[in-house]
């Protein structure tokens, strides 16, 4: 067990104040207005739960959350599976493993506003490589004109975007199977099938619930790739929650109700970082190995 | 029958890498194009390769210096991250005291709450405190998910340190400052590596707050990069080659820290 010291509050002080300072004071600013109806700087009305109850029964929200939580879900359903079976693929050691993690992180590491300039680009009929493409093939394809073409671009240039993650999270998960394990497993005359299903599957659980939540959080606040790729549209078919609540309130500077939403945005955020927070410390403490990574 | 499963499985990956590659290949391939052969040629290469593209970023101020203010900001952001997340990371790894548990849970939350929560706040905090448009309004927004990202990280490597090495340290009269110094960053290098690495990243690539927060002076590359519609219509080979060079800096830094790259986008828990 960890040594108890107090003092310890003095090293992290810098850290408490800092965040603070950029997280504690915007947060009390929004609860103060999502509290108020401010019709001029001067003039300022408490109007009690009235935004909440508002912002709660606004279809377009109703609609952005609807989407959002629609598009998450598809995000796990693709880049989950893709993630394993990439990882099981990439070759363990040398030259080319080296070579592969690098091609395959470079999207990771890409501007995520330079992510929808390229898909920008990529998706057009015109000039685009993929957008040429599916019209050659046939396809009466436009990102700006169809909304279910928007919403699977988004989806295509996210699973291009962020699968890599999950692979590279999963890689790192299977390198530390100790190589025992599958020398029994060939003993027994494991098949492959059985070797993931029975030793890896199971080895990577701890890695895998770290990469679904952070893709679903991540995804949960999707905002800089559909803003530059589509605007939200075409009508708002890719309007996810941070895109309609920046319109609401820098657009709009409709400051009262775009608190109260910031508020239901970010209680829903926190019930999910708390799930997160305890999956992250079992595998913290579950699988310490010393001298890993 | 093991063979031919690693050659399917050899296939996969040769098509995922160039389901990957494929995109930003064509966004270089674009960039050292005209314009006029972006709109009427389609081919897989520049047919007149030019660098012009390149020329016009490198001597229209309204485009470098948008590397520049990027720059700066992301500077202060790293140095001010890892100044911060480096006693405390240590504080979590070593020590119990009240309350820390959930000040981890509580910086956790900071890295996962959306920024446009924060932009309304924001905007009229720094307008209060005059701080608009400058480089500082822009690193101190970016230490809300940063620091947290830092201390988690570094906590995660410092974990890794066997706690008799510091025990060791202070029964041969190191004091705290100097041992923490001499000994043990030295031991974590490659932790500090990794959290400036991932700090300068995720600054870089952040557009929502840069964009809000800043108008001229301190405007980053990603914003200049939203209007680059001039009257003869979009600049797409403007735009390729400044979406190229904002590629470059992290294409570079990323072959030290490949081995590392999950650990840190898992924040130390891997």
């Amino acid at each position: 067990m960890k040594p108890v010291n107090q003092k310890a509050w003095l090293l992290i002080l810098p850290v408490v104040v800092c965040v603070a300072f950029s997280a504690i004071l915007p947060l009390m600013t929004v609860v103060n207005y999502s509290v108020q109806d401010i019709i001029s700087p001067e003039r300022r009305v408490f109007v009690g739960t009235e935004w909440f109850k508002s912002v709660m029964r606004d279809d377009d929200l109703q609609g952005a959350l609807l989407r959002q939580i629609g598009f998450s879900v598809s995000v796990l359903l693709v880049e989950i599976p893709l993630g394993i079976l990439l990882a099981l693929s990439m070759p363990a050691k040398g030259w080319k493993a080296s070579a592969v993690l690098v091609l395959v992180a470079i999207s990771l590491l890409i501007p995520w506003n330079v992510v929808g300039t390229i898909w920008q680009i990529y998706g057009r009929t015109d000039i685009g490589l993929f957008g040429a493409a599916l019209a050659r093939l046939g396809f009466d394809y436009s990102y700006t004109g169809h909304a279910a073409h928007a919403w699977l671009t988004v989806l295509l240039m996210d699973v291009w975007h962020w699968t890599p993650l999950v692979a590279l999270l999963c890689y790192a998960g299977l390198r530390a199977i100790p190589d025992a394990y599958y020398q029994a497993a060939s003993i027994d005359g494991a098949s492959k099938f059985a070797v993931f299903r029975y030793i890896q599957l199971p080895k990577l659980r701890g890695v895998l619930m770290i990469a679904v939540l952070l893709r679903f959080m991540d995804s949960f606040m999707i905002y800089t790739e559909p803003f530059v790729l589509t605007g939200g549209g075409p009508g708002n078919a890719t309007t996810f929650l941070s895109q309609y609540l920046t319109q609401k309130a820098v657009g709009q500077f409709d400051l009262g109700p775009a608190a109260a939403f910031s508020l239901i945005y970010f209680l829903i955020i926190l019930l999910l970082c708390f799930v997160l927070y305890n999956w992250m410390q079992r595998v913290g403490t579950a699988d310490k190995e010393p001298g890993h990574g | 029958m093991d063979d031919r499963r690693w050659k399917k499985r050899g296939v996969f990956l040769v098509l995922y890498l160039v389901f990957a590659i494929l995109p930003v290949y064509w966004m270089v391939n674009m960039s050292f194009k005209t314009n006029e052969e972006i709109l009427s040629l389609f081919s897989f290469w520049p047919r007149h390769f030019t660098w012009d593209n390149y020329k016009v970023i490198f001597t229209d101020a309204s485009w470098y210096s948008g590397y520049i203010n990027s720059m700066i900001y992301v500077a202060i952001n790293t140095v001010v991250s890892l100044l911060v997340a480096l006693p405390a990371a240590y504080a979590f790894s070593r020590y119990q005291f009240l309350g820390d548990k959930h000040v981890f849970f509580w910086l956790l939350t900071n890295r996962m709450t959306p920024p446009a929560v924060f932009l309304l706040p924001f905007f009229q905090l720094y307008t209060t405190l005059g701080l608009m448009d400058t480089h500082i309004a822009v690193a101190l927004a970016h230490l809300v998910f940063n620091v947290p990202l830092a201390v988690w990280i570094l906590e995660g490597f410092m974990s890794g340190v066997p706690r008799e090495i510091d025990e060791t340290a202070y029964l041969d009269g190191y004091t705290f400052p100097r041992f923490f110094l001499t000994i043990f960053i030295p031991l974590i290098k490659a932790g500090v590596g990794v959290a400036a690495f991932f700090c300068f990243m995720f600054s870089w690539v952040e557009l929502l707050m840069a964009r809000t927060l800043t108008s001229v002076n301190a405007k980053p590359i990603v914003a200049v990069m939203t209007r680059t519609v001039s009257a003869s219509g979009m600049d797409w080979g403007v735009l390729a080659a400044a979406g190229v060079l904002t590629i470059v800096p992290g294409a570079i830094v990323i072959w030290f820290v490949r081995h590392y790259i999950a650990k840190g986008f898992a924040m130390g828990r891997v």
